[in-house]
């Protein structure tokens, strides 16, 4: 096998120096009753060139562009990604290497991590930001654990218009520890309705999306008044659509204690749902109780810069169940490409794409509407909207799919109450011409 | 030959170059007008560097080059397993059918993925031998915390949830802190004198009040836990179960079944055994298997497959949920299915060859280092730095050394039963003669311990850097430029 350089002669010669005669012989410490009693059942082994085929066969199975227009969002964008990009990630030395636990060795991972630390901030107005956490949805999860922990309170509130998916991962992290979360409803602008708060107390934090689920940008300025009416609860703003701070004022400027979500959106392939990039970041005074990795700057012994990984103290390795999450390896690599892509773009071009994708999304919303389709929602949007269309039935949607154009996202699994209702999302990568022949099929 | 010399660039920080108004994005051509802005919510955009193409290839070119890794060269990270990374399956990876696939195209237009998905499931249930298999969890830790959650479940589905776990002393950090995020108490289990858990010490912290037991099989000592068996029995006799940290199955492939263990719930790390690339700190996958009875608490959405076609169903009322806003870090089960694919029944040679390499160093070390546990080693071997501290040289001292050698240094400090530890773990992909040479500049580095003790205090001095001030970048932390 091409992986394992052992030759015969090399086993029978290492077999010599450690004093035994076998290779089985080494596992004598493992009782037959703890063994196998048959051969691993696996495919037979396949060849580079047969291995090509057989993958190219399972993708050629799936539906991408060209052939396919998809006009899906919903936490999951088609971005360009600059050849740059797949390139300089597929440089070695970067992808197989580990957690610069050795700083003097991984000085090139952790400078470009703390480059990313700093943009990250830089899009999203913050202070500190982490080395990465999973994705969006377990970022949010732990930024409500994360405020639980600080105000040493029991309640949470999220709004209903936080992605339906992140609030199932809330869940799943809060149930078992009997954390109550309070569902905020959205209202009839799309944007969540903050009036429950009124009769809310001791909330630890409340947690708004913004572009959130439904596509409208929240009114955080008038909301971080409401949620720091009680000053010691957080403000957490998620996303899963960063570029939108490309055009939207970052979440940190309107006064978000944490700011959280997915950066899938910065340079990394879909690739099914992950892997992406959880960017998390937070007020600098409360950096010793955030979870995940932190990069910093040090000096070595001759006085030059360097970086380490820092204030280690409040990670698992070192505190083991009193650590701040159990997180150790994250996303580094993702993060890497979402740092490339934001130096990439420069303030220059992330505020030219961002324009383009609002106008893309403008574009498309306007044609539906003068083509009869109902905007339930009044809020501005970013790159996605919802449109109500009683016309699309779901046997219309799979005929359309199969023809070749997926019609966005339909909401009434996630939102019982917006049947007919469909989530579509249009990128720069989307052409006015699909965008016409969307609203000519649905239309027809 | 060994050790280091070269060329190393230096390279600013990104917002220390460039100009504005240059770009390395294309950005497509306008087919749309432009609308209005609201302006009340509008802001200036993010404050980022603008550079050319050809400063961002060389910036991160150049970055690059101050990296040790894998392709460079040895790297016997102790319980991390970085093993050989196979071109082949970035390629995979990449396909168009899989990179660009979103995940909430409809069922009938994802279906080669859905079929991945599932042959990836029974083939990591075929090789653990335990039964059902989420490929959800994002890492290692993330399984632990899933499986702790399964616990959680199983207890509180039977009526009496739990408030204690036990959690032997050689166990990975990780492991206390999945298990506090389900509330649970970790209770420490000391490992016996001979390094492996003792079932008379497990069956007095076992009780009625204790969810079950987290085990690391072979252990942080690179040692098989032979008692594994009756440790299960105990345990599940108070009505616990048994979790098995999978970090280390790179050393029983093909050899152990989890299932005749006793083991309950396993997480395994593709990251490690299945040659997924480490990422410089992820992205990993960290799916977790389990016996059948607590197969209908497995993270929601299932695939589940019917006269060849593939769905994804939602529909297990006593699932914990989700753990990932998709299926998880798909692009990296690929990577580990086209793995499992490229050796099929030849994966139990990887186990077979990986403990061979561990105790081949061992051999070789130990007229020179302390070994505190002289037992037949699986995958990993930990010898520490007891003989050198009489030269005042530490663990940290002959890691850094061995950098100017040109080999990325091992685990250091853990695990923490073993003061100064160094925990070596070479894996198959090492040929002999890298072994050879390994050995030999760990020779030579505890013979300069005895003569030049300051040659290493003073290490490494080949690389980008010398050693960091990490105490003074604590104190005053500058997390950002």
């Amino acid at each position: 096998m091409r992986y394992m350089p052992h030759t015969e002669s090399d086993i029978a010669a290492m077999l010599t120096a450690v004093g035994v005669k076998t290779v089985d012989a080494l596992f004598a410490d493992v009782p037959s009753a703890c063994r196998r009693s048959t051969p691993l059942d696996l495919p037979p082994a396949l060849s580079e060139w047969d291995l090509d085929r057989h993958m190219e066969q399972l993708a050629g199975q799936t539906a991408t562009a060209p052939a396919y227009k998809i006009f899906l969002g919903a936490g999951s964008y088609d971005h360009h990604i600059p050849e740059t990009i797949k390139q300089l990630l597929r440089r070695g030395e970067l992808y197989t290497a580990y957690t610069p636990y050795q700083p003097e060795v991984s000085q090139g991972t952790l400078q470009a991590i703390y480059e990313y630390q700093t943009l990250v901030c830089r899009l999203l107005g913050m202070e500190v930001a982490n080395a990465s956490m999973y994705d969006g949805a377990s970022a949010l999860a732990e930024a409500l654990l994360m405020a639980i922990r600080t105000t040493k309170r029991r309640r949470v509130a999220v709004s209903r218009a936080v992605h339906p998916n992140y609030r199932r991962v809330v869940e799943t992290y809060l149930r078992p520890t009997g954390f109550e979360i309070v569902d905020l409803p959205y209202g009839s602008d799309g944007r969540t309705d903050l009036a429950l708060l009124a009769d809310q107390n001791e909330l630890a934090a409340v947690a708004l999306q913004s572009p959130n689920f439904l596509g409208c940008i929240e009114d955080l300025q008038a909301a971080e008044g409401r949620i720091h009416a009680d000053d010691a609860t957080l403000m957490i703003v998620a996303f899963n659509e960063p570029l939108a701070y490309g055009l939207y004022q970052a979440p940190g400027r309107l006064g978000a204690d944490i700011v959280c979500g997915e950066g899938q959106s910065l340079g990394i392939p879909r690739s099914f749902g992950g892997p992406g990039v959880g960017l998390f970041a937070c007020r600098m005074k409360h950096v010793r109780s955030m979870p995940g990795r932190l990069v910093g700057r040090a000096n070595d012994a001759e006085g030059r810069r360097g970086f380490v990984l820092t204030l280690s103290t409040r990670e698992q390795h070192i505190r083991r169940e009193r650590a701040t999450s159990n997180i150790c390896t994250n996303q580094g690599l993702c993060a890497l490409a979402a740092a490339m892509y934001m130096a990439s773009l420069g303030r220059t071009g992330f505020r030219q794409l961002a324009r383009l994708n609002f106008d893309k999304a403008g574009y498309l919303k306007h044609a539906l509407q003068a083509a009869g389709a109902e905007l339930p929602f009044s809020a501005p949007v970013f790159n996605e909207f919802v449109v109500r269309w009683p016309r699309l039935s779901s046997e219309r949607y799979t005929q359309l799919a199969k023809g070749g154009i997926v019609a966005g996202l339909p909401l009434a699994a996630d939102y019982p109450e917006l049947a007919d209702h469909y989530l579509l999302c249009a990128t720069e990568t989307c052409s006015k011409a699909d965008m016409d022949a969307l609203v000519e099929e649905v239309t027809r | 030959m060994i050790g280091t010399t070269g060329l190393i660039f230096n390279e600013p920080l990104l917002w220390e170059m460039g100009a504005e108004g240059r770009t390395a994005f294309s950005i497509p051509a306008r087919d749309v007008p432009e609308l209005p802005l609201d302006a009340a919510l509008t802001g200036d955009g993010p404050d980022f560097p603008d550079l050319s193409e050809p400063e961002i290839v060389r910036h991160y070119t150049r970055l690059s080059q101050w990296n040790l890794s894998v392709d460079s060269s040895m790297y016997p990270l102790g319980s991390c397993t970085m093993k050989y990374n196979p071109k082949t399956n970035e390629r995979q990876a990449g396909l168009p059918g899989i990179a660009d696939a979103h995940p909430l195209l409809p069922v009938a237009l994802s279906q080669g993925l859905l079929r991945l998905m599932f042959e990836l499931e029974r083939w990591l249930a075929e090789i653990t031998g335990l039964d059902a298999v989420t490929l959800q969890p994002a890492a290692g830790a993330q399984g632990e915390l899933t499986g702790m959650l399964i616990f959680h479940a199983y207890h509180a589905d039977l009526g009496g949830p739990r408030s204690k776990i036990l959690i032997p002393d050689t166990a990975h950090g990780t492991n206390p802190a999945s298990a506090s995020l389900c509330g649970y108490a970790a209770v420490p289990v000391p490992s016996g004198p001979d390094g492996i858990l003792d079932p008379e010490t497990v069956a007095r912290l076992m009780d009625d009040e204790t969810a079950g037991i987290m085990v690391t099989n072979p252990n942080t000592l690179g040692l098989f836990e032979r008692e594994i068996r009756r440790v299960a029995e105990i345990v599940h006799d108070r009505g616990g179960l048994v979790y098995a940290d999978g970090a280390n199955m790179n050393a029983l492939l093909g050899v152990a079944h989890m299932g005749a263990m006793g083991v309950d719930v396993l997480h395994l790390n593709l990251h490690k055994t299945f040659s997924t690339p480490h990422g410089g700190g992820g992205p990993g996958a960290g799916p977790v298997c389990v016996t059948r009875a607590l197969a209908k608490f497995l993270p929601v959405p299932r695939v589940l497959e019917k006269e060849g076609r593939f769905a994804l169903s939602n529909d297990f009322p006593h699932s914990i949920g989700k753990l990932h806003a998709f299926y998880g870090n798909f692009g990296i089960l690929v990577r580990a299915y086209s793995y499992i694919l490229s050796l099929g029944s030849m994966l139990e040679q990887v186990s077979r060859y990986a403990v061979l390499n561990a105790n081949y160093i061992k051999a070789g070390l130990r007229d020179d280092y302390h070994l505190p546990y002289d037992r037949p080693c699986m995958h990993e071997c930990v010898f520490s730095d007891k003989r050198q501290l009489a030269y005042k040289v530490s663990a940290l001292d002959i890691a850094k050394r061995l950098i100017d050698y040109g080999f990325h240094p091992p685990t250091i400090y853990f695990p923490l039963v073993v003061s100064g530890a160094l925990m070596i773990e070479p894996t198959e992909s090492e040929s002999k003669e890298t072994l050879d040479r390994f050995i030999e500049a760990m020779r030579a580095i505890a013979r300069e311990a005895e003569t030049d003790p300051e040659l290493l205090h003073q290490a490494p001095r080949n690389a980008k850097v010398r050693r960091l001030d990490e105490v003074q970048a604590a104190r005053k932390p500058c997390l950002m430029g």
